[in-house]
């Protein structure tokens, strides 16, 4: 055995053991483990930052959840999340790494107001389920792309689907500054505010949730109906599960494919339209805070699983609120936001790895035994 | 349009093709060994915020690489600890790592936005950079230029010609072998994952004190992920990584002078050339699926577990 192999055992003398079958109880243990390990390391930057724990968490993780205005915003910004997780989840159990769920959303956004713009008011009460189909349309066919190169031209769905999302917002950019800002607007770059029936109905007086939280639940049922009861939704289960075997029984990758990109397509679109012709009531250059990107840790920390995505989207929408609230509050930075949302997944992945493995400390006449052996 | 116009297009697309041939080098030293990193976005920005932090404190630039290049080291060490001593999915944890620098980056430099910095200074060889032509046109860049292509040439040697890069090639190409044989695969991934961290923070660093000498958040603004590209794109060879990222780097510096030649389109949508050109490329080079057969490292993105 070599010098270095033995200097890492010695810093690290465990050895990870395969379980004989993944640990069901790990699997929804290792999340709420995950969200435990974030909320200490909270502690910890508060503590660096000179704040006074307690009250720091009070204020970040408690003090949204308080009155019901508090809670509409907790559920109308899990609506986004859980839509892009949704779809995001279809495709990675399909291994296929859709990560381009921001600029989706910012498509199904432009495609959904250019028929708010336009036909607003000659649609009447059909403007926003044509403004729905259309962001979802909108957000499908900025997917597309990505499923016609990869099935088309094998080129990575990873780096196109995220090349996208920086031409989705400078192409948002320039309808906002050009051809559809505002005459009126005196000068920002942004639409004009959508006509009265091109607005989402709040769903509960006093709070800005709207309807597109429900659809969001729904969309939850029927994703979870789509991947345990249908043909389809098996087929991209298995090639996810085992490709090999996938490939045997003649399930067409091409199809799984397109499917996992469409159906998260489509998804991203909605929330985009629901953020637009929701909270926002207007096209303007930002339309999202990387709900997208943050989707993906969504997706993961509900374990893939539609209800799991539900219950992830509600944690990760009540980072974005104390975020805020600790902004107002603490003067913290809000951006501590992004840093709680990429320490929850680092953390699930490494507990993660406790389905399917055990740590076995490695005992000294073990490797005693290893180092003859070698 | 005569030369003397030339002269400061070329030298525009030299520079911005720097910080994308630290990345790109890096990553293709990662993935020769069998690693993917889709975290150079994050190390980039994990860089480019501590140099700056670091040459506000110090005001010197020296000081700041060095801090850059610590910084984004130590954010890999994290990925290398999670894909190759946890065994974590390499492309969820690259993930996750672009999505903790982004945070990182924001949170450590909110003080930041707005300060002024010393930029890089270019060299000044009396009487040497003066000279007609040649001297403004190839002795005139900051040290770091000239470091990257050095750094081209002395990665080319070590893979291709020194027993090391042999050991890393192994260890990409069959990390089953190389451990059958005695390479110390797991410790050969993470010094090749540092590489690449230390290579990643050098190019954010260069973002945040030489190409826009201040800070911005997620000013790399996608460079980490055409780095990434531009590793597939030149099929893992670092020659092809260097012609790459010099056309990309006259890509991004063709939206500033296209207005000036008259290029009547709106700024929006020569912003989106890099992007766009990206794209491009590699369904050029993806066209054909044996391309990338015979070119990628066969263990690439998978992991690694000795007793396995």
């Amino acid at each position: 055995m070599s010098l270095p192999s033995q200097l890492l055992q010695t810093l690290w003398p465990f050895r990870l053991e395969k379980r004989p079958e993944p640990s069901s109880t790990m699997r929804l243990a290792s999340p709420l483990i995950a969200a435990t390990a974030m909320a200490l390391t909270g502690l910890i930057v508060f503590l660096i930052l000179g704040k006074d724990p307690v009250t720091a968490f009070q204020v970040f993780f408690l003090k949204p959840l308080s009155t019901t205005y508090d809670l509409g915003e907790l559920a109308l910004k899990a609506t986004p999340l859980m839509l892009c997780a949704l779809g995001l989840a279809l495709g990675f159990r399909a291994n296929v790494w859709n990560i381009g769920a921001e600029g989706q959303l910012t498509l199904g956004a432009i495609a959904g107001s250019g028929i708010a713009l336009f036909w607003g008011e000659a649609l009447g009460s059909f403007a926003l389920p044509v403004m729905m189909i259309a962001g979802a349309l909108g957000g499908m066919a900025w997917a597309a792309i990505p499923a016609f190169l990869r099935t088309r031209f094998h080129t990575n769905e990873i780096l196109v689907s995220l090349m996208l999302v920086y031409i989705a917002q400078q192409l948002l950019g320039y309808l906002v500054h050009g051809p559809w800002r505002d005459p009126d607007g005196n000068n920002f770059p942004q639409s004009k505010v959508f006509v009265e029936n091109a607005i989402l109905p709040m769903l509960v007086e006093g709070t800005r949730v709207t309807a597109a939280f429900i659809v969001a639940l729904l969309l939850a049922v029927a994703s979870w109906v789509f991947s345990t009861k249908t043909f389809a939704g098996y087929r991209m289960l298995v090639a996810g599960l085992a490709p090999q075997a996938a490939a045997y029984a003649g399930f067409s990758e091409r199809r799984n494919i397109w499917l996992a990109l469409l159906i998260g397509g489509g998804m991203a679109g909605l929330a985009g339209i629901s953020e637009v012709a929701g909270p926002i009531g207007l096209l303007q250059p930002v339309v999202s805070p990387g709900y997208g990107f943050a989707a993906i840790i969504v997706a993961f920390v509900g374990r893939l699983h539609p209800f799991g995505i539900v219950l992830a989207s509600l944690l990760m929408s009540l980072l974005y609120l104390g975020g805020e609230a600790a902004q107002i509050d603490l003067q913290l930075p809000s951006s501590i936001t992004g840093l709680f949302q990429g320490s929850l997944l680092f953390y699930l992945l490494a507990a993660d790895l406790f389905i399917t493995f055990r740590l076995r400390r490695i005992r000294r006449e073990s490797r005693a035994v290893a180092g003859v052996a070698s | 349009m005569n030369f003397e116009h030339l002269i400061p297009i070329f030298v525009s697309t030299v520079v911005a093709a720097t910080p994308l041939i630290y990345a790109a080098l890096g990553e293709l030293v990662t993935e020769r060994a069998g690693v993917l990193n889709l975290g150079v976005e994050g190390m980039m920005l994990v860089g480019a915020v501590a140099a700056f932090a670091a040459g506000i404190a110090t005001g010197s630039l020296v000081l700041a690489f060095l801090a850059g290049m610590l910084a984004a080291t130590a954010v890999s060490l994290l990925f290398a600890f999670l894909t190759l001593s946890l065994q974590t999915n390499q492309v969820a944890t690259g993930l996750a790592l672009t999505l903790f620098g982004v945070g990182l980056s924001a949170f450590i430099g909110r003080g930041y936005s707005g300060m002024p910095i010393e930029r890089v200074p270019r060299l000044d060889i009396p009487g040497i950079s003066d000279l007609p032509v040649i001297g403004p046109l190839l002795l005139n860049y900051d040290a770091l230029v000239y470091l990257s292509i050095a750094l081209y040439f002395a990665l080319s040697w070590f893979l291709n010609h020194s027993r090391a890069g042999l050991r890393l090639r192994a260890t990409g190409e069959s990390p089953t072998v190389a451990h059958a044989i005695g390479e110390p695969v797991i410790v050969i991934r993470y010094l090749a994952v540092m590489f690449g961290g230390a290579m990643s923070g050098i190019a954010g660093a260069y973002l945040s004190t030489a190409l826009t000498p201040m800070w911005v958040e997620g000013m790399s603004a996608g460079r980490g992920w055409i780095a990434l590209a531009l590793v597939v794109f030149a099929t893992w060879k670092p020659l092809r990584v260097m012609l790459g990222a010099y056309l990309f780097g006259g890509v991004t510096v063709m939206q500033l002078y296209a207005q000036g030649f008259g290029v009547d389109v709106p700024s929006e949508f020569l912003s989106m050339l890099p992007y766009a050109a990206t794209i491009v490329v590699l369904v050029i080079i993806c066209r054909d699926p044996k391309t990338i057969l015979l070119n990628q490292p066969a263990s690439l993105g998978k992991s690694f577990h000795p007793d396995a």
